[in-house]
């Protein structure tokens, strides 16, 4: 497999892919329309496989009426909900409640920006590319939270805290976790960490790679994690005061998080857009549904956990880990001249196999009963 | 000059409804719920939106037109509930029940076992948020057994099979091949489900330790039922006092010690195990002969009162039958079993989190008809 060759200290905010016709606004232009269409179909294939492989996996059919296999129902559901009232509750904070779905939209669809599809092709190649996510990802629990507060119901506001709190407990693993593949690859930029993965780094750092994905999935509240949400316990979370339209942009949100989480995911573990046979932009999506099957299939599987058993996975089992991983990571990246070889693929599968029996010898959740 | 105490944020308990329109609260129940952020501190359970009157319509009804409002009780065990009402009328009329139908009586009710314990994990699963998957299995294989009931008697809910002094009718030539077939898979279904849940990461951390009810309390609330041989009480009606035919079979009664909900989990399979085996015994000793005693359409039962009581799927159900020599009850009074199992859900609960009252809740395994009546 040819590379070309990418001097990636060069790439400026301004980049622009030689082979591209036409200037800067073109290049601003085509990406967003492509960017934006690319969320929402990826949404909607998303809802579908969701739908779809739940059912299955529970013993049942799933959405099977409209279209052929049932494909057309999100475009049904999709009609329903905006031609759906819209309901505001009498005590809630008017403005706060009307901001909160856009202010947890657009972070969301910023990620898409550095997500690079192809060699090159993305809307801006950012230095600082993984930083920007970081950065920009835990935005959306702002816009959680002002629904949570803005809508004047308790359920919606413990469902908020809950997210508040685990967003900020995760948000350190998953940072950490990524640090580890910065090292490997020597960059910020997701191109440049796409192009330095001659071995896919679900290999080379396959410790970090699953801090990353539990941290992930709790971070955008996927089940087991889903505590924001959680219909048994609190209906409907934040949005339970939120119809039509804005309950639409929450429930786009939710996807869109998977989908960035997923892509994310690939590009910086599973080598992105690079695979053989197939056209680069193929390799990437395919690969990026894989993910969010996996996260289908733990949702559909495992229970749910509670926010104090949460809170313990993330400070007690996930930080630690990540810190270790971190270290180890360090010290491969001083001792080679290229940490990404067979010898760290070993090394660091026989760490992550070591570290995770040591930890889950150790590890209890508690029982967490509190004198009243 | 601003001090420690000054910069603490000020925190309040508050008042949260639980019902009685929640997703988990198995119907129409509401709790008031004092919670301390995510603490429970105290909880006002208030019942009564399901009420229909059911004892005092029964006061309206001959004897034998009362069985289908026993049906309407625990919607989730109907066949119990039949049971239930017409061993009480039986001991107050003194009739005696043909062998037949006793046994059809017992494969009915430890059938009807299996069921509601179907229900009763599926949804202790579903509450504790496993996106539904156990909840479909399990619906999925009590779908067997309403298959079973809808060849007996032509309903999949409200049976309405039993009569006094036997069954309404006999069963159809194809129904015990059925059942045998049944017996062979369903041990293979709850190994199976055992195997996936029982040592489960998550729910044992969820379940394990959660919502202890000690022996005492459990004793002094009158629980009964797979919840309170959970906590260690050694009491079955079907050993302590045999009814039907209950005593010619072999079983044993699964006992807990800890009382928490993976207990109460656990005492649940093991019950399926059992029942299976009580139908193992039953279908094969099922002897010929009429399935209903020469008993009047509208009988009259002597002046007096009787208590029928019978181990139902959860706990004991009881009928207390007043009788003025009319074709009418003159009082019924139905002992309602989860009812009583929610009395100590109060104690159970306090201290835990608001995740952890909707599986404790959950454990219990409760019917709104019953509670409600």
């Amino acid at each position: 497999m040819t590379v070309p060759e990418l001097v990636i200290s060069n790439v400026s905010m301004a980049y622009t892919p030689p082979d591209w016709p036409g200037g800067y606004w073109w290049h601003w232009l085509f990406f967003s329309v492509v960017l934006i269409g690319f969320m929402l179909t990826m949404v909607i294939i998303a809802i579908y496989i969701e739908r779809r492989g739940l059912g299955r996996m529970q013993s049942r059919l799933g959405p099977n009426r409209t279209g052929p296999f049932g494909v057309l129902q999100m475009v049904a559901d999709v009609i329903k909900v905006l031609l759906k009232e819209n309901i505001v509750p009498d005590k809630a904070d008017k403005l706060v409640h009307w901001l909160a779905p856009i202010v947890a939209f657009v972070p969301v669809a910023l990620i898409f920006a550095v997500i690079p599809f192809q060699n090159g092709a993305l809307l801006a190649d950012l230095n600082i590319g993984i930083l920007f996510i970081v950065a920009v990802s835990s935005l959306t629990t702002l816009g959680v939270f002002m629904a949570g507060w803005g809508s004047s119901n308790k359920y919606s506001l413990l469902g908020a805290m809950r997210n508040v709190a685990a967003v900020v407990s995760y948000e350190i693993p998953l940072a950490l976790s990524i640090v580890g593949t910065l090292l490997v690859a020597g960059t910020m930029s997701l191109n440049g960490i796409v192009i330095a993965q001659d071995i896919p780094f679900i290999l080379v750092q396959p410790l970090g790679f699953l801090i990353f994905f539990i941290a992930g999935c709790a971070e955008i509240n996927r089940s087991p994690f889903d505590l924001m949400e959680a219909d048994s316990e609190i209906v409907a979370g934040f949005h339970t005061e939120y119809s039509g339209m804005k309950f639409a942009l929450f429930y786009l949100v939710e996807y869109a998080e998977a989908i960035a989480i997923s892509a994310i995911i690939t590009s910086l573990f599973l080598g992105g857009w690079r695979g053989p046979l197939l056209p680069p932009w193929l390799w990437f999506i395919v690969k990026t549904l894989i993910v969010f099957f996996v996260m289908v299939w733990t949702r559909v599987t495992l229970p749910r956990v509670r926010i104090d058993q949460l809170m313990a996975l993330a400070w007690k089992f996930l930080l630690p880990l990540a810190l270790i991983n971190l270290f180890i990571t360090a010290i491969q990246v001083l001792a080679w001249d290229n940490a990404v070889n067979w010898i760290a693929v070993v090394v660091n599968i026989v760490v992550m196999v070591v570290l995770i029996l040591i930890w889950s010898k150790f590890f209890k959740l508690g029982w967490g009963r509190l004198e009243v | 000059m601003t001090t420690t105490e000054m910069m603490t944020l000020k925190t309040e308990p508050f008042v949260l409804n639980f019902g009685p329109v929640h997703p988990s609260t198995h119907g129409v129940y509401r709790m008031r719920v004092t919670l301390d952020g995510e603490v429970v501190i105290d909880l006002e359970p208030v019942v009564g939106y399901l009420h229909r009157g059911i004892e005092k319509l029964t006061e309206e009804r001959t004897y034998g037109g009362v069985i289908p409002l026993t049906d309407r009780l625990d919607y989730i065990s109907p066949m119990s509930n039949n049971l239930a009402y017409c061993l009480a009328v039986e001991k107050l009329a003194g009739i005696k029940v043909p062998e037949r139908a006793e046994y059809l009586r017992v494969i009915m009710a430890e059938l009807q076992r299996l069921a509601n314990h179907c229900i009763a994990v599926g949804s202790l699963f579903s509450d504790s948020g496993a996106a539904f998957t156990p909840f479909m299995y399990m619906f999925r294989e009590r779908e067997k057994i309403v298959d079973l009931f809808e060849m007996v008697c032509g309903q999949r809910l409200t049976y309405n099979y039993m009569r006094i002094g036997g069954v309404s009718q006999d069963i159809p030539d194809e129904f015990l091949p059925a059942l045998s077939k049944f017996l062979v898979t369903m041990p293979r279904f709850i190994d199976e489900l055992d195997f996936f849940l029982k040592e489960n990461e998550i729910f044992l951390a969820r379940a394990k330790g959660v919502g202890i009810l000690s022996k005492e309390v459990a004793i002094n609330c009158g629980m009964s039922g797979p919840v309170a041989r959970a906590s260690g009480i050694n009491r079955d009606l079907r050993k302590a006092d045999p009814y039907s035919v209950y005593d010619r079979f072999e079983f044993d009664i699964p006992t807990c010690e800890t009382g928490d909900c993976y207990d109460r989990y656990r005492v649940r399979i093991e019950e399926m195990r059992q029942s299976l085996r009580i139908l193992e015994q039953a279908s094969k000793d099922i002897p010929q002969g009429s399935v209903k005693a020469d008993v009047p359409h509208l009988i009259r039962p002597p002046s007096g009162e009787a208590y029928g009581h019978l181990e139902a799927p959860k706990g004991e159900l009881g009928f207390y039958i007043v009788s003025d020599n009319s074709i009418a009850p003159y009082r019924c009074h139905i002992r309602p079993t989860s009812l009583i199992n929610l009395s100590a859900l109060r104690d159970m609960i306090k201290g835990w989190k608001v995740a952890d009252l909707i599986i404790i809740f959950g454990s219990i395994d409760i019917t709104m008809g019953e509670v409600d009546r």
